[in-house]
């Protein structure tokens, strides 16, 4: 992904709107990169397997169980990813409402991978549908299972999408050049936010609370009535990992795009989120000691599942906030950098622990995914990163906005 | 802090919106009923693994019918699928080999009907668990809650339905006894409603101590189900889940739903104060600058 020859992308400016988004539609930047020859073909496996899997049934390319009926495409997909998309609530949080004009830079890009998250997740929940068509029950109709976390989650999940769409769309009226829509749309930028950040608080530990009644099934370290606190504290640094893993690939392979005053303010954001990260990930870890000590299942320690519990506490909770702690203190920009990194490879084994790998440990038959499950994954992951390089190169997203918003 | 009168309407909107969602979104509690809830007592001392149950719930079903050499054997453990809903187990015990039918319990409160978000899992009001096709959307959350994994899914199906014994409801809303009751040869299945069968329970017990487990599994497992058994050994010997809670399943996602509507109405009204004060604070820093 070098897009250093790209001729960067002008926001209109009084031309007709179908002849600019004709213009824009084209393709900008080198097709034979490095990227796009690993993705393409993992993306046409991957929707080969998605026809197959709508002709034949799930059964045709996922090694789910009548025991564990939800595996990777839950797990990984949706709720670790949406977790990873905390980022957007925690931002704009930040940035609207405590006026920490600091990261103002790093709201739309956050905002925008947050929204697509959402749209590909939500969309990866279709494929694990038995019956997609009847999606709609739970929004419109008489079927309303309101004693349904899962309802809430659907729910919250629809309406954060269009709250995330809000908060981004002045970035679309700045592109093709709508300046009246872009006062009106920005006007409503901070209800869209307080709403967003509603929404988020309750279906981040939703996620959670959807494994509430699952209370034999998941391994007891894992299970406690507090998982939805817990899930909803690690999306806060889960996010904000992502935040800073995403803007150091975008630092670089977006540099065109990023103003120079932009670039340098980069490496003193870091160094404010890995303060955040710090004292979340602390708060999160006195949670789970709390949580373990409440369990009183102080012998299975002494079990594999124990040390595997040990190992994600320490290695992947512990460690990484003392990272954050010391490279915070030192201003280490690398430091910061690997510990988001160990957070977000923490953050997935937390919830691969509660949803896949914990969830009937102790049944016959294992669940492990297929290579099928596996590859889809990757596709859902790849077509989000295309969609999301796309908009960078044509959307104010990165760069700053067209001069004429100042004189709204 | 001034209000003026586009701020106030501004709040009033939010907060009005706020409140007609979480309104929506608010768990109910389910609807008392005067009718009595139906179950099956099923008595294991009595069964003798014939497997009629299991041939007369597949035709009345109309499911494939059971392989006949698949028999009961003891250290062979035979469960339901989708495609049958209910399965003979034999089981080594300290009284010698018992037989032990297994099938959906009809919860007094269902984990999968409160884990539908579409209410095609449905508790009926006679008592048995319906699931409804053209509701359903194939999520198997009804399957992730189950605490007896009863609900199946069609994974090789391209219109997967999730299957699992229903407690006959079309027969017994017509008056008719569920298929399995009906074909059993030996008596060891009892329809009736649940508070005459755990009477009769509770009589065979005291009447026959020493041939009974002085319990009834189903009375407060799980919260009670429709479903009831009776023992002559612990029920942990005979292959029943006993590490299950005495208390309904849906009780443990109520403290996170009520707690809904209450954030939904103060977070935004926090989060408004939080951002005015926060404002108001940073305009006279720079006014005094």
């Amino acid at each position: 992904m070098n897009n250093s020859n790209t001729i960067i992308a002008k926001d209109n400016d009084g031309m007709p709107l179908i002849k600019f988004l004709a213009e824009a539609i084209k393709s900008k930047g080198p097709f034979f990169t490095p990227f796009n020859m690993i993705s393409l073909p993992i993306m046409l496996v991957g929707f080969t397997l998605i026809v197959i899997r709508f002709v034949k049934g799930i059964g045709a390319v996922a090694n789910l169980t009548q025991e564990v009926p939800w595996g990777l495409w839950i797990g990984f997909d949706v709720v670790t990813g949406v977790a990873f998309a905390g980022g957007a609530y925690v931002i704009t949080f930040m940035v609207y409402i405590l006026n920490m004009k600091k990261y103002h830079s790093i709201v739309r890009v956050t905002v925008l991978n947050g929204f697509l998250a959402y749209v590909f997740y939500a969309g990866a929940l279709l494929l694990d549908l038995g019956k997609p068509w009847n999606v709609i029950n739970p929004i419109i109709g008489n079927s309303f299972g309101v004693s349904s976390v899962l309802f809430l989650v659907a729910w919250h999940f629809l309406l954060y999408m269009i709250a995330m769409l809000l908060e981004f769309s002045p970035a679309i009226a700045e592109w093709v050049g709508l300046k009246r829509a872009r006062k009106i749309l920005g006007g409503m930028t901070l209800a869209a936010v307080i709403f967003g950040i509603t929404l988020s608080t309750l279906h981040q530990s939703g996620l959670g609370a959807l494994y509430l009644m699952a209370k034999e099934k998941i391994h007891p370290l894992w299970y406690s009535e507090f998982i939805p606190i817990l899930f909803f504290i690690s999306s806060i640094f889960a996010g904000l990992s992502m935040v800073i893993f995403e803007g150091s690939i975008s630092q670089k392979v977006f540099a065109s795009q990023i103003s120079s005053k932009n670039h340098h303010a980069h490496d003193d954001i870091l160094h404010g989120l890995s303060k955040i990260c710090a004292l979340t990930m602390f708060v999160y870890f006195f949670m789970q000691v709390l949580t373990f000590v409440h369990g009183k299942h102080y012998e299975l320690l002494n079990t594999p599942m124990g040390y595997w519990y040990l190992t994600e506490m320490i290695g992947f909770v512990l460690l990484p906030m003392a990272l954050f702690f010391h490279s915070y203190r030192s201003r280490n920009i690398f430091l910061i950098k690997l510990a988001a990194f160990i957070t977000m490879i923490g953050v997935i084994i937390n919830r691969l622990n509660v949803t896949v790998i914990g969830f009937r440990w102790d049944a016959a038959q294992h669940y492990y995914p297929s290579w099928m499950e596996i590859v889809v994954t990757l596709t859902v992951l790849f077509v989000e990163i295309w969609i999301f390089r796309w908009i960078i190169n044509r959307l104010p997203v990165l760069r700053d906005p067209p001069s004429w918003v100042k004189n709204l | 802090m001034n209000i003026n009168r586009r701020n106030f309407l501004g709040v009033l909107g939010v907060t009005g919106l706020s409140l007609c969602t979480g309104e929506k979104l608010k768990a109910s509690p389910v609807k008392e009923s005067k009718k009595e809830f139906f179950g099956v007592l099923y008595d294991s001392t009595r069964c003798v693994g014939c497997q009629s149950c299991e041939f007369a719930c597949a035709s009345s079903n109309g499911l494939p019918e059971p392989d006949a050499s698949d028999m009961p054997e003891v250290g062979k453990i035979r469960k339901t699928n989708e495609t049958r809903r209910t399965v003979v187990n034999a089981y080594n015990t300290s009284q010698g080999e018992v037989y032990v039918k297994k099938q959906c319990m009809q919860c007094n409160e269902p984990a999968c009907a409160a884990a539908c978000l579409t209410q095609a899992m449905y508790k009926t009001e006679s008592g048995p668990v319906i699931w409804r096709d053209e509701k359903c959307m194939g999520c198997r959350y009804c399957m992730v809650s189950c605490p007896f994994d009863m609900p199946k899914f069609e994974y090789n199906s391209p219109n997967p339905d999730i299957t699992k014994c229903d407690m006959c409801y079309e027969r017994t809303s017509e008056g008719q006894l569920p298929a399995c009751v009906e074909a059993c040869p030996s008596e060891a299945l009892t329809f009736g409603t649940r508070r005459e069968l755990l009477a009769e329970a509770h009589r065979r017990i005291s009447e026959n101590p020493e041939m009974y487990h002085p319990q009834i599994y189903g009375e407060a497992e799980a919260g009670g189900t429709g479903f009831l058994y009776l023992s002559p050994v612990p029920f942990e010997e005979i292959g029943l889940n006993t590490s299950l809670q005495k208390s309904s399943y849906p009780a443990l996602t109520k403290g996170f739903l009520y707690s809904v509507p209450s954030i939904f109405v103060l977070w935004p009204a926090i989060l408004l104060g939080i951002h005015k004060s926060v404002r108001s604070n940073t305009n006279e820093a720079e006014d005094n600058e």
